[in-house]
């Protein structure tokens, strides 16, 4: 089984939903980051998305896209934040995805990024602008690597398109909760819930539901038909409110049951 | 499964959320564009509201002078003064097919903005316009245009605050508002159908075009020239001569000062590939994959990626790509004034350069064609600055 259907799984087993921070590479700053990485894996975070800074995010909003800019201006970069990690492997307990978009990976070379990633102890890659006819190549390149290929789906996902992810989808599957970008809302879509029920029979392995998501009695009302939540912007938020992540933790433990 | 590639470049890079409003846009392309009531319709707007056949004008004291006849396709004649209304209008007339209200679009130098403000108009139609903040305070004379055809401007703050940051965030309210909104993409770039579709409805240019010299001289023009931003007037003026390999194809990308380490708009001739806006072309970027910013006196060619058929064409070998930097443009710009009375776009005027920058390779008697893309009256505030700084 992927590492992160088992750190999904194992948390479920304990009767919570999953919880899935967050964090731009190199956020708030180079330094800090690693601190703020290890608060969010001891403070029990099963899985954490480490963002890659990206000139041209076109599915994040406002908050992510600062971040993510500032993050650039510091210099931070894909073969920086793959040889820190590698450096720290095996000191976290969640399992490690990381979050970018296309083309600094391909820039990186595919080849070397399933290499890289194994090396660094990266279980997965969520890359929001390769849908499932560009996604060829990278699948080829992480065949065997033990890194997997996290598929999106989505409120206008239909029927055909769900079918064809199934046949594909490991580690786990993204449900993006929002016709839009990512960004806190006050609350989620009507037709989420009704998405999920039809989403969830296509797929065995568990599903994540992001986007938008800010506190945990947003996702009570989905109960069994997610197994996991990912929260980006609120926590970016919360940090830059000169807040640490383990508070921000200590929130989402006592509440994503 | 792959879609809309020429050769390696092209593709759909984009967010799955948008998956199915592209996917919807190509099958209307396959199925809407080509039947008789949308081309019988279409044809008729371009014939009695844009002015088409544009004229196809040899330049009589230029030629007299180069020794070979140059040729201009007059789409600065067209009803708003560029190409760009060509697309707009076929893609304002399909969103009505597909039942859609708002035509969402961005824009750099403000042509295409005014174009689907105007289409808009005139199909009766919302019509939401993203602009880069820096744009919006460049080309205000646009602004105020689009504003008095009805159209909402709204400026983008974000990142390089030009038309790389407003693609981004008319993408962005694309994903948003898909199921009202149709987004009227305005070059022969970005995810597949994009490329494919506007080459469509640019391709009136060649079309006309070889008619045109088939009854004026009997035979194919040597060369057709154009100016490539992200490349919808040089494919529309292509097209039709793709096939016809004795007909030479020059696309001119902006060079910009043209200075070794300055900012530019050449990425088929200084770039590499890699994925910006939805397809995989040639780009300016760093090494690690980063979008670089542009450079260029002509805003419409400001821009640091490319339509991947041009990619594919040059790959191929079939179109050549030359560069032209800001002064030499200026210069074509005042060749074409005071010679033949005609004010071309900055844009344009860097296809005008090519030719006459390269006039000694061409031989005597030749044909040249120069898609004219756009009029001036747009570049006043440009031509000012610029002679303010280069030409005291
Ligand atoms: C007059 C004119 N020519 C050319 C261009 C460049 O666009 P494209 O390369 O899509 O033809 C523009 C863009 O604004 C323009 O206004």
């Amino acid at each position: 089984m992927s590492i992160l259907t088992e750190r999904i799984r194992t948390a479920n087993a304990s009767g919570r939903k999953a919880v899935i921070p967050y964090l731009p590479g190199g956020f708030p700053d180079s330094d800090r980051f690693w601190d703020e990485l290890a608060a969010l894996d001891a403070g029990g975070a099963d899985i954490i998305e480490i963002g890659v800074p990206f000139s041209d995010p076109v599915a994040d909003g406002p908050v992510v896209e600062q971040a993510s800019l500032d993050c650039l201006e510091r210099g931070v970069c894909l073969a920086w934040i793959l040889s820190e990690l590698a450096k720290r492997k095996g000191s976290f307990k969640a399992g490690l995805v990381l979050m970018g978009y296309y083309n600094p990976f391909l820039q990186y070379g595919l080849e070397k990024l399933g290499r890289d990633c194994a090396a660094a102890g990266v279980s997965g890659l969520i890359i929001p602008d390769l849908p499932l006819e560009e996604t060829g190549p990278a699948a080829k390149a992480l065949e065997g690597t033990g890194t997997n290929l996290i598929c999106l789906v989505g409120l206008n996902t239909p029927k055909e398109r769900l079918e064809q992810y199934a046949k594909v989808a490991k580690g786990f599957v993204y449900f993006v909760s929002v016709l839009g970008t990512t960004g806190v809302r006050e609350s989620l879509p009507e037709e989420v819930l009704a998405k999920l029920a039809e989403v969830r029979p296509y797929f065995t392995v568990p599903i994540a539901l992001g986007f938008g998501i800010a506190r945990p009695e947003q996702v009570a009302p989905f109960g069994d038909l997610i197994d996991a939540v990912v929260i980006g912007s609120a926590l970016i938020r919360h940090i830059d409110a000169h807040k640490s992540a383990a508070s921000f933790m200590e929130g989402w433990r006592a509440g994503g049951k | 499964m792959q879609k809309g590639y020429f050769g390696k470049f092209g593709g759909m890079f984009v967010p799955e959320l948008l998956m199915p409003p592209l996917l919807e846009i190509e099958e209307a392309m396959n199925t809407i564009v080509p039947s008789e009531s949308f081309q019988a319709e279409f044809n008729s707007i371009l014939m009695d509201y844009v002015g088409r056949p544009s004229a196809l004008y040899r330049c009589p004291n230029l030629s007299e002078r180069l020794g070979f006849n140059l040729w201009l396709k007059r789409e600065d004649l067209n009803h708003t003064g560029a190409h760009k209304i060509n697309n707009a209008l076929g893609q304002g007339l399909l969103c009505k097919h597909m039942g859609k209200s708002v035509l969402l679009a961005e824009t750099g130098a403000g042509m295409h903005g005014v174009a689907t403000a105007t289409a808009a108009a005139m199909l009766g139609l919302e019509c939401v316009v993203y602009m880069g903040a820096t744009d919006v305070v460049r080309q205000s004379h646009n602004v105020r245009r689009m504003g008095l055809l009805g159209a909402t401007v709204v400026p983008i703050e974000s990142g390089t605050k030009t038309l790389k940051d407003a693609i981004n965030a008319a993408l962005r309210r694309w994903i948003a508002d898909q199921r009202t909104t149709h987004y009227c993409f305005g070059t022969a770039a970005g995810p597949h159908p994009f490329p494919t579709l506007v080459r469509e409805f640019q391709s009136v240019i060649s079309r006309e075009a070889k008619a045109q010299f088939m009854k004026k001289i009997g035979r194919l023009p040597d060369y057709v020239v154009a100016c490539v931003g992200g490349g919808s007037n040089a494919i529309g003026a292509f097209h039709e001569f793709v096939p016809h390999s004795e007909v030479k194809l020059v696309g001119v990308e902006a060079a910009g000062t043209g200075e070794p380490g300055c900012h530019h708009s050449a990425p088929l001739n200084l770039g590499t590939p890699g994925v910006l806006h939805g397809a995989m072309s040639m780009l300016l970027q760093t090494t690690e994959g980063q979008i670089e910013p542009s450079h260029s006196i002509a805003p419409g060619l400001d821009y640091p990626g490319v339509g991947p058929e041009h990619a594919g064409l040059q790959d191929s070998g079939r179109a050549h790509y030359g560069t032209i930097n800001d002064a030499q443009a200026y210069n074509a710009f005042m060749t074409l004034c005071r010679s033949e009375g005609i004010l071309p776009a900055m844009e344009s005027s860097h296809a005008v350069a090519w030719v006459l920058e390269n006039a000694a390779s061409i031989p005597k008697d030749s044909h040249v064609m120069v898609c004219l893309s756009g009029r001036g009256d747009k570049d006043m505030d440009i031509i000012e600055e610029y002679e303010k700084k280069f030409r005291k």
